[in-house]
């Protein structure tokens, strides 16, 4: 793998759904080890280019290279395996499956499977699933689930289940951690322990993560980089700083008429 | 008093006799990953080995004090072990302690080592070093969170056992000889007592102490080096140093760290403990939880489990009073023993245990029953950090409700004729850290004066009344004891805490806290819709409620002749919750009287007004030590008028 170089590079992305371009000739660069965060004005197309990043949308053109490498037209699957995982902006969980299960499941892709070991659960397959478990539970340690483990995801209050969906990502040790707004809903409380959570995971793991964020002072207080978009298109990309100072972010969010 | 064997004169020098007497028995376990990580007596004395060479590494000296701050971790444990051994006091402190306690007590110790679990506690102890001036190393357990800490003053853990192992090699004999140094009379900790009032005072006891009243208790209690307890009280408490520390090493037996505080109820499930202890205020919350379950459950299963508790309730009591049950009862119990009473008893966790204890508080006798009905053997036990945390505790098979029973052996009691329980005992403190003064006016001749009125009854049990210089007179001239009254309604699974007020006053009014938890329930039922504390706090259902709850402590006090004049005439439901962090209650949740009648002045001017409403605005403390406000607007309810009331219109 080449290590040199940003870890995701997205050129001249355009995303089209019929007549409507959602992203229109976007690039930007996620270097390594950074958070950035991607912000904007409903319907600015932040999701969409989370979904193109996790190849669950196609670009219409341009190129997506991830570790320097070329992967514009993968499938998800695909994505997962190369190391880029993500949340959901609507929590996505297994909601009559225990917060372990749950937890496990970021796991699959890295078990081989074998039917007859592990249905007698025997030599490898055992030695493969308390590798696993493990390394779940070192992650339930990290994000301070021990006393909902066994508890059913459905039961949990929603920031809770926020935190069990970060804890499944995080399942596959993934290089790129894709977040679609990881505090939505969650009262200030909640927010400052997911704030600390994502400032771990970035710090002690090392993951490079990008983040779809709506509450400013959140992205302007954890994110190194930021990139704004507005109608489908790029209007800022740098520090908080310079993003809180932009004439173009100010307009796009204080609602200039568009011509 | 009981000698102690030379070379077994202090606690670490008992922990290398664990080691070599029993190296492969579980000393402690610690829930980590989801799995119970145990530690046998020969790693316990090679890690407190470990730390005790890394503190000496660092300049540690004899006499030095080391804080400890942290949830109950084996390595803390460790470390309490390691700074005795170099012959340094070790000082636990409260883990939610703000900072401005922590710089307190850390100064007032003069500690020049810390050794906490994690980031939380390393960042308060940078936060007050200024205040602190001798606080020179600080060691930390945990390394999460710590990558960008730069500060000469941190080391971790691990690093500082590797120093220690690399002096090992300089100075082969070096733990060895301070380890032989330390004698019985040695101050082995110094516990900081909350204290309702004042400034923390900083308890010394000595090796001797803790290794004598310990021993006695366990003779008296019978317990064994196969007894599992669960450590889950803050260290700071002199409480779990004992049954977590002393009596362990003492004994041999196995200490169980829960894996955190959230999940202390699981972690008592799984160890299923055979000695545990627990404030009143834990056992409430267990049996709120049961009930809880028990209303979710389906009908049929509801009115047997109702059914069966009535019966096993009614045996305890008669036995408690030294009656005899009645024959059908007796008979119906096996049955219940196996439908209702077991099953419960080992969902509690509770199966194994031999003997429990109750201390701090008087417990409501509805919750003693329940427990002592279902077979579980909980005891109340009378004590003080002052006395080593032993002085009473009633004997098996001779339980009574109200009192705290017999001295152990080697404590002697008697009354003063204030009415105030003095005691000497061999666990008697030596005095208060650097407050003469304190030391003087608590200990005269090795007599303790423990702040309680109380008598001893014919049987020769202690009964405690209330703190000594809480009894007080009414404007009238009656007896007013707040706390048997706050006590009594506290025994509401509705109430968690209440304030009794009436010295000088007319008549007795009472501030109440509901409780979250069974008020919420109990509104959820009701289908009654609430948004907060204080929007439920105030809901005129949960005042009626409180006031039924109000009415029943008044009519049981009409069976006292001396207590009966101070009924409670009026109350209100606070619109928050007492807390620590708002310096209400100390941090073992005891009420700081003159503190809340500066505080809800207002409140209480009010009470005693005609008004039947008033504004407050509360100054509370965030959990990050930030202040806000809070408004809201109190309800004041007249339970006397509105008996009138009722009265009249029944006409």
């Amino acid at each position: 793998m080449n290590d040199a170089g940003p870890l995701l590079e997205v050129e001249g992305v355009s995303v089209r759904f019929g007549a409507l371009m959602a992203l229109h000739q976007v690039s930007l660069r996620i270097e390594r080890g950074e958070i950035l965060a991607i912000i904007g004005p409903n319907g600015a197309g932040k999701t969409t280019l989370l979904n193109v990043i996790s190849g669950f949308y196609h670009p219409w053109e341009g190129r997506i290279r991830f570790a320097g490498r070329d992967r514009t037209r993968l499938k998800p699957p695909d994505v997962a395996e190369l190391g880029i995982a993500r949340t959901f902006q609507n929590v996505a969980l297994f909601k009559g499956m225990s917060v372990l299960d749950n937890i496990m499941t970021g796991r699959l892709l890295k078990m081989r499977g074998n039917v007859v070991l592990d249905a007698l659960w025997w030599g490898p397959a055992q030695r493969q699933e308390l590798a696993h478990r493990a390394a779940v539970e070192r992650i339930i340690d990290f994000l301070e689930i021990q006393a909902i483990r066994k508890t059913p995801a459905g039961k949990l209050p929603y920031g809770l289940q926020k935190r069990v969906e970060l804890a499944r990502a995080l399942a596959a040790e993934p290089q790129l951690l894709l977040l679609d707004e990881p505090m939505a809903g969650m009262n200030v409380e909640e927010k400052e322990d997911m704030c600390r959570f994502i400032l771990d995971v970035n710090g002690e793991l090392g993951t490079t993560i990008a983040l779809i964020e709506h509450d400013m002072g959140v992205v302007m207080d954890i994110s190194d980089r930021v990139v704004v978009l507005d109608y489908g298109r790029k209007i800022a990309d740098g520090t908080p700083d310079q993003v809180r100072k932009d004439q173009a972010v100010l307009d796009a969010y204080l609602g200039v008429a568009h011509d | 008093m009981t000698t102690i064997e030379a070379g077994l004169d202090t606690f670490p020098k008992l922990v290398r006799s664990n080691a070599e007497r029993r190296p492969h028995k579980i000393a402690i376990r610690e829930k980590d990953l989801g799995i119970w990580q145990a530690y046998t007596w020969r790693q316990y004395f090679e890690r407190a080995r470990r730390i005790a060479l890394g503190l000496a590494a660092l300049g540690f000296a004899r006499g030095d004090k080391a804080a400890i701050i942290g949830d109950n971790r084996p390595e803390l444990y460790w470390a309490v072990a390691a700074t005795q051994a170099l012959g340094g006091v070790p000082v636990p402190l409260y883990q939610d302690s703000i900072e401005k306690e922590l710089a307190y007590i850390v100064d007032h110790a003069e500690a020049r080592f810390a050794v906490v679990e994690d980031q939380e506690q390393v960042d308060k102890l940078l936060h007050i070093r200024a205040q602190c001036p001798r606080l020179e190393s600080i060691v930390y357990d945990d390394s999460r969170g710590m990558r960008a800490y730069s500060d000469p003053c941190l080391i971790s853990l691990a690093e500082l056992e590797e120093r220690g192992d690399k002096l090992a090699v300089g100075q082969p004999g070096y733990f060895d000889a301070e380890l032989a140094r330390g004698s019985a009379d040695d101050v082995a900790i110094i516990c900081y007592t909350s204290g309702t009032t004042g400034s923390p005072k900083g308890t010394m006891l000595t090796h001797r102490n803790m290794i004598v009243m310990g021993r006695n208790a366990i003779e008296r209690e019978g317990l064994r080096h196969d007894e599992e307890v669960l450590a889950y009280l803050p260290m700071a408490w002199v409480g779990d140093h004992i049954f977590s520390y002393a009596q362990s090493v003492l004994t041999g037996f196995t200490v169980n760290c829960p894996e955190s505080a959230a999940t202390v109820l699981h972690d008592l499930k799984e160890i299923g403990p055979t000695y545990f202890f627990a404030p009143p205020r834990i056992w409430e919350n267990l049996l709120t939880n049961v009930m809880i379950r028990v209303e979710d459950a389906a009908r049929p299963k509801r009115a047997l489990v109702h059914f069966f508790l009535g019966v096993a309730q009614a045996l305890e009591r008669a036995r408690l009073h030294g009656r005899t049950p009645s024959a059908w009862r007796r008979l119906l119990h096996p049955l219940g023993q196996a439908l209702v009473y077991g099953p419960l008893r080992d969902n509690l966790g509770m199966r194994r245990i031999r003997v429990a204890y109750t201390a701090g508080e008087a417990i409501g006798p509805e919750i003693f029953v329940f427990f002592r009905s279902l077979g579980i053997n909980v005891k109340q036990l009378y004590g003080m950090t002052e006395s080593s945390a032993l002085v009473a505790i009633q004997p098996n098979g001779d339980v009574r409700l109200d009192t705290v029973g017999t001295p152990l052996p080697g404590v002697e009691i008697r009354i003063s004729e204030q009415g105030e329980v003095l005691y000497r005992s061999p666990g008697v403190f030596v005095g208060y850290f650097k407050n003469t003064e304190a030391t003087r006016q608590t200990l005269e001749d090795g007599w303790v004066r423990s702040g309680d009125a109380g008598f001893i009854d014919a049987a020769g049990h202690l009964k405690i009344i209330d703190r000594a210089r809480d009894v007080s007179r009414l404007a009238g001239g009656t007896i007013f004891a707040p706390k048997y009254l706050e006590n009594k309604l506290k025994f509401s699974p509705y109430v968690k805490e209440a304030v009794c007020l009436g010295q000088d006053r007319p008549f007795v009014t009472a501030l109440v806290n509901i409780d979250l938890a069974a008020v919420g329930n109990w509104a959820e039922r009701r289908g009654i819709a609430y948004t907060s504390y204080t929007d439920l706090s105030q809901r005129a259902e949960v005042y009626d409620l409180i006031e039924h709850e109000v009415r029943r402590v008044n009519a049981s006090l009409l069976d006292d002749d001396v207590l009966k004049g101070a009924r409670i005439r009026k109350f209100l439901i606070l619109h928050k919750e007492l807390d620590p962090d708002d310096e209400e209650i100390t941090r073992t949740r005891k009420v700081r009287r003159g503190f809340i009648a500066q505080k809800y002045a207002a409140l209480i001017e009010a009470l005693y007004g005609d008004g039947d409403r008033v504004q407050v605005q509360a100054q509370v403390t965030y959990e990050d030590g930030r202040t806000g406000t809070v408004r809201a607007d109190v309800k004041i309810r007249d339970v006397a008028l509105r008996a009138t009331a009722a009265g009249e219109a029944s006409l």
